[in-house]
């Protein structure tokens, strides 16, 4: 019981993590991807902040008088990624964007198709 | 009573990651991950962590969401129809949860102070920093001082993506290759 | 027309709030939760809600996109500029001691510069990605 306490949080964490990495994998849509790749982000920030957490402590913001204060590496290191995945999601949208421009779809599926016609296509013409 | 908040707000953050798996109607997408983004900045605060929530609150449901809807309205809501079936992603998936889980079982337990990561540096940053900063927020001491190379870069990071942004998006568009492709 | 009067008047009345609330998260980071990112999200937060309410062209006058464009790098040169005049007054890059008289204000003033280059670098690019984003012009 002891050890199921202490480690449900990661074992949430890891099943998070691998909806998200099944939504990567599995769909086709390139902006559902991003969606996923965004979740899958966020559960390994959920991972890192509660690796640093102490029960019975309080946030990293020094009081007067003697207190236990939970981890504050671990938030610095999470304020840094968080906005490294928005800076990496923009982009990929941007990319998104382009792609949609340029093929008419962002389905990836149709994509294949489109390029594999104008392989066939291609050597035709001598 | 933290502990029935931290269960209750994971049990919410996992349904709404398996809604977001299974909706096709994609403006619902973005805004679930929206609502996913607020649930784990409530998990941050729980976990002792405010500035850590304060960001992800306000980057994950507000520049996320907008720049997302704005993406969709450019590009097409709505996801086709699965065609193949999906055994080897979803293959893949349960052996790579398998194996995280099994490398969860030697962490040492949650909460626990006499934790690995709570021993080397951070004591020293806590015990020094009200000598030789004297700032009362430790993380944005460590950010901004002991850590500041990585803050530099972070920054660099950030103008790099938006430069990024900036020459893909601005310029003028041309005919797409699909239309050009039938026309021939 | 009659159904935005609200989200127009309550747009009007909430975002000196928002960019008066950026400020104060900016500047109490030192002393409470905070610092630049969260502050320069939050500003960009404050001209992409008026651009929701009030439409691109209208933000666009308000705040021209070159002033975005320009904050992006300006923001850069201001962290490595703090290390740069720490270079210049003989310690090694981005050691905070020497740029005032003694150690502890030094790193006062060190952070100062360094939180307001990360907050406009942050304004700069999430506004300029905005832009850029909402005005592509749709497929036609």
């Amino acid at each position: 019981m002891e050890f199921f306490l202490g480690h449900y949080n990661y074992w949430v964490v890891v099943f998070l993590m691998m909806l998200g990495f099944y939504v990567v994998v599995s769909r086709s849509h390139m902006v559902k991807v991003l969606v996923g790749l965004t979740v899958f982000q966020t559960s390994v920030f959920i991972f890192y902040i509660s690796l640093g957490k102490i029960r019975g402590g309080t946030a990293p913001v020094l009081v007067d008088e003697p207190v236990l204060y939970s981890n504050p590496l671990t938030s610095v290191l999470i304020l840094t990624a968080i906005v490294v995945a928005i800076a990496t999601t923009a982009l990929g949208l941007a990319i998104v964007v382009r792609i949609n421009e340029a093929y008419g779809t962002v389905d990836e599926e149709e994509i294949d198709a489109i390029e594999r016609a104008e392989e066939v296509g291609a050597p035709e013409p001598h | 009573m933290t502990d029935l908040v931290d269960v209750a707000l994971l049990a919410l953050l996992a349904l709404t990651g398996i809604s977001l798996l299974v909706l096709r109607n994609l403006f619902a997408v973005v805004i679930l991950s929206g609502i996913y983004s607020l649930l784990s900045a409530g998990l941050f605060v729980t976990m002792d962590a405010p500035d850590v929530a304060f960001t992800e609150s306000a980057v994950g449901v507000g520049v996320a969401t907008v720049l997302m809807l704005g993406a969709l309205t450019l590009v097409g809501h709505e996801e086709k129809k699965p065609t193949r079936t999906r055994i080897l992603p979803l293959a893949v998936v349960v052996v790579t949860g398998a194996v995280l889980i099994y490398g969860t079982l030697d962490l040492p337990p949650f909460g626990d102070p006499g934790n690995p990561i709570h021993q080397h540096v951070v004591p020293r940053y806590l015990e020094q920093m009200p000598e030789e900063i004297e700032v009362d927020n430790v993380v944005s001491a460590v950010l901004a001082s002991y850590r500041g190379y990585d803050t530099m870069g972070e920054t660099t990071v950030i103008f790099t993506a938006g430069l990024g942004v900036l020459l893909l998006l601005s310029g003028i568009r041309r005919r797409s290759r699909g239309k050009e492709g039938a026309a021939e | 027309m009659s159904h935005n009067i609200i989200l127009r008047i309550a747009t009007k009345v909430v975002v000196p709030f928002i960019l008066i609330f950026a400020l104060y998260v900016q500047f109490h980071g030192d002393y409470g939760p905070g610092g630049g990112f969260q502050a320069g999200v939050i500003l960009a937060a404050g001209f992409v809600l008026y651009a929701l309410v009030y439409g691109l062209e209208n933000v666009k006058r308000v705040l021209p996109p070159s002033i975005p464009f320009a904050c992006m790098a300006i923001g850069v040169l201001l962290y490595s500029g703090t290390g740069v005049v720490a270079i210049l007054n003989g310690a090694t890059f981005l050691d905070y001691d020497v740029l005032a008289s003694d150690a502890i204000h030094g790193q006062h003033r060190g952070i100062l510069w360094v939180e307001l280059g990360v907050i406009t670098t942050v304004f700069g690019t999430m506004v300029s990605i905005f832009y850029a984003v909402a005005g592509r012009r749709g497929v036609e």
